[in-house]
C-alpha cells in the first residue's frame, strides 16, 4: 500500500495519454459488461426453464404452425399430465419500436400450465368471460401505464382481421399477472385464442406450438419420442423438446448470442492489448532514467518489475471498474427486454479477472525491460 | 586511519561491441570515515566509474571493494540493492528527481524501502528538507523549483535514510557559480557538523577546494592525493 502514491503519480505522469488509454479501456469494459450481461440474461432465461414441461413444435420449422386437433392426441399420450398452446402474434403498441411479446391463449389452460404466473382468480374468470379481454404482465403494465379496464390497440405484423383486412386488434385489459420468481416474464400480453381464431383472416384451427406438462421429469425423452412418433409421416410432423432446448432455439432465432458476444469481445480485447501494451512500453521507455534512479536508491530489480506491473494493473482495474460500473448503471434500463434488474455478479467478476489478465499481459514486457535495466548504462543515457 | 572505503587492486573493463576497454587499472584506495574526498581528473579518466564502484552501482572486473567493513564486489544484484539502500546516499549532476512527485515525496522515496510508518516517513522527509533549508518547499514539484533548490531536494533525499556514505557525481555541474557554492557549503556543513563521509566527483578545481582531500585520476590510475590545507567556506 505504501507504494500506491508512487504508482498513482507515475500513472498520471502524462495525463492526456493516460486519460485516452483509460477511456479506451473503459469503453471496452462497458461493452464487455453489456454484452456479457445480455448473454447471461439469455442463459438465465434458459436455466429457469421448467424440467416438467416439453414444447412441441413443427418438425419443419419453429415458425410453422400445428393443427389444433393435435392437442387432444398429445393429451392422450402416456405420461402427459396437461397440454396448452401458444402462438406468436408479433405485435407492437402505437410505434414499431414498442414491441409487445403477445400470445393468444386459452385462459385457464394457459395459467394452469404456468403456475409461476400469478393471476387472481377473479381476474382469470374475467379473462375467460371476456372474449376481447387480455391479461398483461405487471412490468408491461407499469411501463405503459396500463390498468384494468383500459382498451389497448395492438398492430400485428403477421395477422390480419378477416372482417376488414386490418392488422389492428383491440383488447380490454381484464387482469394483471405477476411472476415473483422471474420478473423478466412480466413483459407478456395474453389474449383469448378463441376470439382471435374466429377473427383472423387465415390460419384458422392452427396454433404455434404446444406446451406439455409431463408427470415425471425423468421420462421427458420417452414422452417426447412418443409424441413425435404419434405424428410421424403425417402432414404435421412434430419435434418435442425440453422447455430449455426450446428457449435456446428460440433465442437462436436472433443468432448464436454467445458466439457473437465472444467473437466481438475477443476482437475488442485483442485491439486493446496492442493499444495498452504500446502505451505501457512507451511509458516505461520515457522513464528509463527515473527507473534507474529508483534502482540506485536501492529498489531491487524485482521491486521495479512489480512497480511497473502494479501500474498496469492499477490502470486496467481502475478502467474496468469504471466501465463495469457504467454498465451496471445502464443495465436496469434493459430490464424489460432482458428480465434482469442488475448486472450479474459473475459478469463483474469475469470483467475484473479479464482486467487483471489484460494488465499482466500488457505490463509484463515493459516490466521485464525495467527489471533488466543496467543502472550505469541507464543513467549514462545508453 | 579508520577507513570506511577500501579498494584493493581494482580494475574495471567494459566491453562495447567487440572492443574491451580497461577503464581503471589496479586502483588501491582508502577513504577515512568522516572524510570529504573530491575525485578529480580529466574527462575519461575513470572518475565516475570509480564512484560507481564505491557506491555499489557497478562491480569491479578484478580486485575488491569494501565499504563500511563489507565486501560489496561479489554481492548479488538484490543484496547489492539492499546494501545501497542502507549505506549510500546518491546526488547526481542533473538532480534526477521524480517530476510527478512533490519535494517531500521525492525525499521519502528511500524510506519506502524501510519499515517506517507513513507518518514517520513524512516527519523524516520534512526534517531532511529542513536540514537543506527547503522546509517551506515541501509541497512543490521539481518543475516549480530552481536548479539549486532541486539539488538541495536531491541532497535531502540522499540524507534522509542516514546513509554511511554520500556519493555525489558532479553535484554542481549544472549550476551557476553562486548556487554551486551554496550546494558545496551545504555538503561541507553535512561533513563537518553531521560527520557525513562524502565522495564527490568534480572536474571543477574550485569545487574540489571544499573537500578535505583531493584524489587525482588520469587514464584510469590514481596519480596523486592532495590534502586541502585550507578548505573553502
Amino acid at each position: 500500500m505504501k507504494f500506491l502514491p508512487l504508482l498513482w503519480a507515475s500513472l498520471w505522469r502524462k495525463k492526456t495519454r493516460t486519460i485516452f488509454t483509460l477511456l479506451s479501456i473503459v469503453a471496452a469494459f462497458l461493452l464487455f459488461g453489456m454484452l456479457q450481461g445480455v448473454n447471461a440474461a439469455f442463459e438465465r432465461t434458459a436455466d429457469l426453464a421448467n424440467v416438467n414441461r416439453l414444447v412441441v413444435v413443427s418438425k419443419i420449422s419453429f415458425t410453422e404452425s400445428l393443427p389444433y386437433s393435435q392437442m387432444q392426441q398429445i393429451a392422450a399420450v402416456d405420461g402427459v399430465d396437461a397440454v396448452s398452446f401458444n402462438s406468436w402474434f408479433g405485435a407492437y403498441f402505437q410505434d414499431p419500436k414498442n414491441f409487445i411479446f403477445s400470445f393468444p391463449v386459452e385462459p385457464r389452460r394457459h395459467f394452469d400450465m404456468y403456475p409461476e404466473f400469478k393471476l387472481p382468480e377473479d381476474q382469470l374468470q374475467a379473462f375467460e368471460r371476456n372474449r376481447g379481454g387480455a391479461v398483461v404482465g405487471a412490468a408491461l403494465a407499469t411501463k405503459y401505464g396500463w390498468k384494468i379496464g383500459d382498451r389497448i390497440p395492438l398492430h400485428s405484423t403477421i395477422w390480419t382481421r378477416k372482417d376488414n383486412g386490418s392488422s389492428d386488434w383491440n383488447f380490454e385489459i381484464v387482469g394483471i399477472y405477476t411472476v415473483p420468481t422471474d420478473v423478466g416474464q412480466e413483459n407478456q400480453f395474453f389474449f383469448q385464442h378463441e376470439n382471435f381464431d374466429e377473427a383472423r383472416a387465415f390460419g384458422r384451427g392452427r396454433v404455434g406450438w404446444y406446451i406439455v406438462r409431463i408427470k415425471d421429469a425423468n421420462q421427458a425423452a420417452q414422452v417426447g419420442a412418443a409424441i413425435d412418433a404419434l405424428f410421424a409421416n403425417s402432414t404435421d410432423e412434430t419435434k418435442a423438446q425440453s422447455e430449455k432446448e426450446f428457449q435456446m432455439s428460440f433465442l437462436k432465432q436472433l443468432g448464436d448470442i454467445n458466439y457473437i458476444v465472444t467473437r466481438i469481445l475477443i476482437a475488442v480485447f485483442v485491439a486493446l492489448l496492442f493499444a495498452t501494451g504500446s502505451t505501457m512500453m512507451q511509458s516505461v521507455r520515457e522513464r528509463v532514467p527515473e527507473l534507474a534512479v529508483l534502482k540506485t536508491l536501492g529498489f531491487s530489480d524485482a521491486r521495479v518489475l512489480t512497480l511497473v506491473l502494479g501500474e498496469s494493473v492499477l490502470l486496467c482495474v481502475l478502467s474496468a471498474c469504471l466501465g463495469l460500473g457504467i454498465a451496471a448503471l445502464l443495465f436496469p434500463a434493459l430490464k424489460d427486454v432482458l428480465g434482469l434488474v442488475r448486472l450479474p455478479g459473475e459478469v463483474v467478476a469475469g470483467g475484473l479477472i479479464a482486467a487483471v489478465l489484460l494488465a499482466l499481459i500488457t505490463g509484463l514486457p515493459p516490466a521485464l525491460r525495467a527489471r533488466s535495466l543496467n543502472i550505469v548504462d541507464a543513467l549514462a543515457g545508453r | 586511519m579508520n577507513a570506511i572505503v577500501t579498494l584493493q587492486n581494482v580494475t574495471k573493463r567494459y566491453t562495447r561491441g567487440k572492443q574491451t576497454v580497461e577503464v581503471l587499472h589496479g586502483i588501491d584506495l582508502e577513504i577515512a570515515q568522516g572524510d570529504f574526498v573530491a575525485l578529480m581528473g580529466p574527462s575519461g579518466s575513470g572518475k565516475t566509474t570509480l564512484l560507481n564502484l564505491i557506491g555499489g552501482l557497478d562491480q569491479p572486473s578484478t580486485g575488491s571493494v569494501a565499504v563500511a567493513g563489507e565486501r560489496i564486489d561479489s554481492l548479488s544484484g538484490s543484496r547489492l540493492a539492499k546494501w545501497r539502500a542502507r549505506h549510500i546516499g546518491f546526488v547526481f549532476q542533473f538532480y534526477n528527481l521524480m517530476p510527478m512527485l512533490t519535494a517531500q515525496r521525492n525525499v521519502e522515496l528511500p524510506l519506502l524501502l524501510t519499515s517506517l510508518s507513513a507518518s514517520q516517513r513524512k516527519r523524516n522527509a520534512e526534517a531532511a528538507l529542513a536540514v537543506v533549508g527547503l522546509a517551506e518547499r515541501a509541497r512543490h514539484k521539481p518543475n516549480e523549483l530552481s536548479g539549486g533548490q532541486a539539488q538541495r531536494v536531491a541532497i535531502a533525499r540522499a540524507l534522509v535514510a542516514d546513509p554511511t556514505l554520500l556519493v555525489c557525481d558532479e553535484p554542481t555541474g549544472d549550476l551557476d557559480r553562486s548556487t554551486a557554492d551554496e550546494i558545496l557549503n551545504l555538503l561541507q556543513v553535512l561533513n563537518r557538523e553531521h560527520g557525513k563521509t562524502i565522495v564527490m566527483v568534480t572536474h571543477d578545481p574550485k569545487a574540489a577546494e571544499f573537500a578535505t582531500h583531493q584524489l587525482h585520476l588520469d587514464k584510469g590510475k590514481l596519480v596523486g592525493t592532495t590534502a586541502t590545507s585550507t578548505t573553502a567556506a
